[in-house]
């Protein structure tokens, strides 16, 4: 297993980089411009100046070649040396800028991450813990009312878009109730209890609307998986040993069935951390998936680039541990 | 200049009222929330030329002089507007004078001088800065200090309208100590300043959340001792035209909301709850259909849309140019995509009053199906089979390109409708905002391109004085593949006659005349063709009922005055 881990570990890297340039050549050929969102009154020759102090007026590969530096040399040195305090050379190195705020997108996204890990981790987590008693449930008593209620509601709330549920709560809990704000505001500091209670609610809404889309994807995986456990020959071996109904049910089959649910888990962990671009654009919640809106709406290329790149990183990092976590869960599976 | 005298005259008998009764002091009427629906992304107005970036910017730093909500220059941080009657500007328009204000101060205490400002131009100057707002500084030769408190600025050649340089919200004076280091490349490296500028204004950054909220709070070296009635200010940012809208109209979450870009019956829903109000303004933006004057036809190959392309096979003709204008019911559009915010024009410099033609106003601010039709007919196009008429072979059918924006496409639609009424079929196409106007040579689908027959979207100048702006329209402006595409001549007009027209208006120093000639440009492009001018569109935002002290203005920064802002008693 170890060695296992190791040689994926290892091949990543080519892929990783594959895919750097494949996101890099993307970016490069979308016709899309940085001055592009600027009033016209700003004329072409002072937009050509722009695109000069951008580096843009560079060839193709050494603008990649740059970023290359910057990422895998530049930031990873800059994040050494802030955490432990030492300095190599002059401490003055180009690191990856945004062309919009012209600062590190390395702080950009270190600002970003607090907020998406709250609201859209929490709406993750929640999900998890709703869907998995509905599947059990549901596959238990399959084509029982409750059965069919659950299905109906994961149903809807995976065919149903954010950006309708979202805007379905405002209006009824926002603008009509006035139980919750419409607004999140990164701002806000838990002090003391009562801005404790000021995150919670803000954090209502958006992790109601994640929570609802996650939950349905999550409980028809554990319905079917349950389903498939429960018709198994060990089920009705235990059953006929006399073991209660209880422990059938939550020891035997659950733990059984879990194990492609785990996996599945782990391979949406990723999505977390590339935020819920619609819900966070309507609640502004402003973490990492309005950046990323914000940044390909501006054509803000290194802050695009380091995004996606970052995200591909965890989806690899993530594919492996779902593949090992496989392997550890179930002894039936060997990869070596 | 006899003109702006009475003007400014007037304008500070209108600020002394406007003062009327001292309400309260500095910071009593607690925080100030903003929300722009389109975030801040740095508070460095020469980084970003951004609308958002500068209203933002401008709460902060301040420039010489600011045009007020009527369009007449007011002194900001100057004692008065530099003129020839009063001796602050040259006789041979070769150079200005302007005397700061002597009390100014920092925000971190220290004195403003005329220093700041020498080091703004040089700063906005600097090779390799990329300085968003350099065409600002366009014919300063140099800035020097007479003394610490008198800007002098020379020009290369005479400049009949020099109010550009440090004037309006484009061009604010930042702090020549905080930015010493920050000269040409090193511009994007100091992020402390970009994020946090010291500046003179009634408020002073607290904390910077790129692209997410900015909080300020009021300056307590502000010069006037009373102002500015708020404490602090919260600016946040993201999410959509609509929601920003809704958060003050109807949940009363934000006090002002920026550029409610919303169709207009969805807002009447939205007030009814009686939260807030909306203000409009009119600067000089207007949504025209640009007519090709070259041939588009993709057989040309990269020939096509340029001068060697030849004349378009159909807008040469003036009778159809004429024809696609009389069709158009401007008021229908109006109504449709923008209420109270857009009124129907015929000018493509439609404001101020005083350069503002209304020549053309009898014949195109009313539809003409009827004349149109007739015109059509005389000139030969005769409607076929499909309704669509036609003439040696050539057929009147347009491709019509836009922006991708809902009201522009509902715009499209009707357009389409009328035209379809004099026998012009028009085939519809979006492109999204950021590509079309990106400019990216690469790309088919840019404005400048142009390929297609007609083009529609808005533009504007910036200030008072259109001569820069009628200037686009000059013969050697046309986009091409030997500029890189980048001209601002998107109809491809060119008239020798125009192009006379322009050089004297640049040579002409007084003001009523300069308001003739442009009048005259101004109609020689709708009476010929170039475009079709549809829509004065207004800047409209939402602000709650409490807030008082609002001048929404269109010629500066929307919140020029913030220091006046207050709560209703």
């Amino acid at each position: 297993m170890f060695t296992y881990t190791l040689r994926r570990l290892f091949f990543a890297i080519p892929t990783l980089l594959v895919i750097s340039f494949v996101i890099f050549a993307l970016l490069d050929l979308a016709p899309n411009d940085p001055t592009g969102d600027l009033p016209l009154t700003i004329p072409p020759e002072v937009r050509e100046q722009i695109r000069a102090s951008l580096g843009l007026d560079q060839p193709f590969l050494i603008r990649y070649m740059k970023w290359l530096q910057q990422f895998f040399i530049n930031e990873p040195i800059n994040i050494f040396e802030s955490l432990t305090g030492w300095q190599f050379g002059d401490g003055e190195r180009m690191r990856v800028l945004s062309w919009a705020t012209r600062s590190p997108v390395v702080d950009l996204i270190v600002q970003r991450l607090p907020q998406t890990l709250w609201v859209v981790g929490l709406a993750y987590l929640f999900g998890i813990l709703i869907a998995i008693p509905i599947g059990v449930i549901s596959a238990y008593k399959q084509y029982s009312i409750f059965d069919q209620i659950g299905t109906f509601v994961s149903m809807v709330g995976y065919s149903v878009p954010t950006f309708f549920t979202g805007v379905l709560l405002i209006v009824i809990f926002s603008s009509y109730l006035q139980w919750f704000p419409s607004v999140y505001d990164t701002n806000l500091r838990v002090t003391d209890f009562a801005s404790f209670m000021a995150q919670m609610k803000q954090m209502v809404l958006p992790v109601a609307v994640l929570a609802l889309y996650n939950a349905s994807q999550i409980t028809r995986f554990v319905r079917a998986s349950m389903l498939d456990n429960l018709h198994q020959d060990y089920v009705r071996t235990a059953r006929a040993k006399g073991v209660k109904e209880k422990a059938v049910l939550l020891v035997h089959v659950l733990r059984n069935s879990l194990i492609p649910v785990v996996t599945v888990i782990a391979l949406g962990v990723p999505t977390i951390f590339s935020g819920a671009i619609i819900t966070e654009q309507i609640f502004r919640v402003n973490g990492l998936g309005q950046l990323l809106i914000t940044a390909v709406q501006g054509a803000d290329m290194p802050l695009v680039q380091t995004l996606t790149f970052i995200f591909a990183v965890l989806i690899v990092l993530f594919n492996l541990i779902a593949d090992v976590l496989y392997g550890i869960l179930d002894p039936r599976i060997r990869y070596d | 200049m006899k003109n702006l005298k009475t003007l400014l005259a007037g304008t500070v008998a209108a600020l002394a009222l406007a003062i009327g009764p001292a309400h309260a002091e500095r910071g009593t009427d607690g925080d100030l929330k903003i929300l722009f629906w389109q975030a801040v992304s740095t508070m460095n107005p020469f980084l970003s030329a951004g609308t958002k970036e500068m209203l933002a910017s401008s709460i902060v730093i301040e420039p010489l002089a600011r045009t007020d909500e009527k369009g007449e220059l007011v002194p900001w941080l100057a004692t008065e507007i530099p003129t020839v009657e009063n001796g602050g500007v040259a006789k041979d328009l070769l150079s200005m004078t302007w005397k700061l204000k002597p009390d100014v101060k920092w925000s971190d205490g220290t004195a403003f001088t005329a220093e700041d400002v020498i080091f703004t131009w040089k700063y906005c100057t600097a090779p390799d800065g990329g300085c968003a707002q350099r065409a600002q500084y366009e014919g300063v030769k140099n800035v020097e200090a007479v003394d610490p408190h008198t800007v002098k600025i020379t020009f290369e050649e005479p400049k009949p309208y020099p109010y550009s340089a440090f004037v309006g919200g484009q061009s604010p004076i930042i702090q020549a100590a905080q930015f010493k280091d920050c000269l040409g490349t090193k511009a994007p490296g100091c992020t402390a300043a970009n994020f946090g500028p010291i500046g003179t204004g009634a408020f002073m950054v607290t904390d910077f959340k790129p692209n997410d909220v900015v909080t300020f709070k009021a300056n307590p070296n502000y010069r006037d001792a009373a102002k500015p009635a708020f404490a602090s200010i919260t600016l946040k940012g993201g999410g959509d035209a609509a929601s920003a809208a809704r958060a003050v109209l109807e949940t009363g979450e934000y006090d002002y909301a920026w550029n409610a870009q919303v169709e207009p019956e969805v807002l009447e829903t939205m007030m009814a709850s009686g939260k807030g109000r909306l203000e409009i303004s009119f600067g000089t933006q207007v949504e025209r259909i640009n007519l090709n004057w070259t041939n588009p036809d993709p057989a040309l190959g990269p020939k096509r849309s340029t001068a060697e392309a030849g004349p378009h096979p159909a807008l040469k003709d003036p009778a159809v140019r004429r024809a696609l204008s009389l069709a158009i019911d401007r008021d229908i559009i109006v109504e449709a995509g923008y209420g109270k915010s857009g009124k129907p024009t015929c000018n493509i410099v439609p404001a101020p009053e005083a350069v503002a033609s209304t020549k053309n106003d009898s014949w195109c601010l009313k539809a003409d199906v009827e004349g149109a039709n007739k015109l059509l007919d005389d000139a030969g196009w005769v409607k076929g089979g499909d309704g669509i008429r036609a003439k040696d072979g050539v057929k009147l059918n347009f491709l019509y390109s836009t922006s991708t924006n809902s009201v522009r496409q509902a715009t499209q639609e009707l357009v389409k409708s009328m035209w379809a009424e004099i026998g012009v079929g028009a085939e519809l196409r979006n492109a999204s905002a950021s590509v079309f106007f990106g400019g990216d040579p690469a790309s088919p689908d840019t404005f400048q391109k142009f390929y297609a027959d007609v083009l529609m979207y808005t533009n504007n100048f910036d200030g008072t004085d259109p001569e820069k702006y009628l200037a686009e329209w000059l013969c050697d402006k046309m986009p091409g593949p030997s500029n890189g595409w980048q001209g601002q001549n998107i109809p491809r007009y060119c008239n020798p006659e125009f192009d006379k027209l322009v050089g004297t208006l640049s040579k002409t120093a007084e003001l009523e005349k300069r308001a003739e000639l442009a009048k005259q440009l101004n109609d020689m492009l709708t009476e010929e063709g170039a475009h079709i001018p549809l829509v004065h569109r207004g800047d409209q935002s939402s602000f709650a009922v409490t807030l008082e002290g609002i001048k929404m203005n269109s010629w500066d920064s929307q919140v020029w005055n913030i220091a006046d802002w207050h709560r209703k008693k």
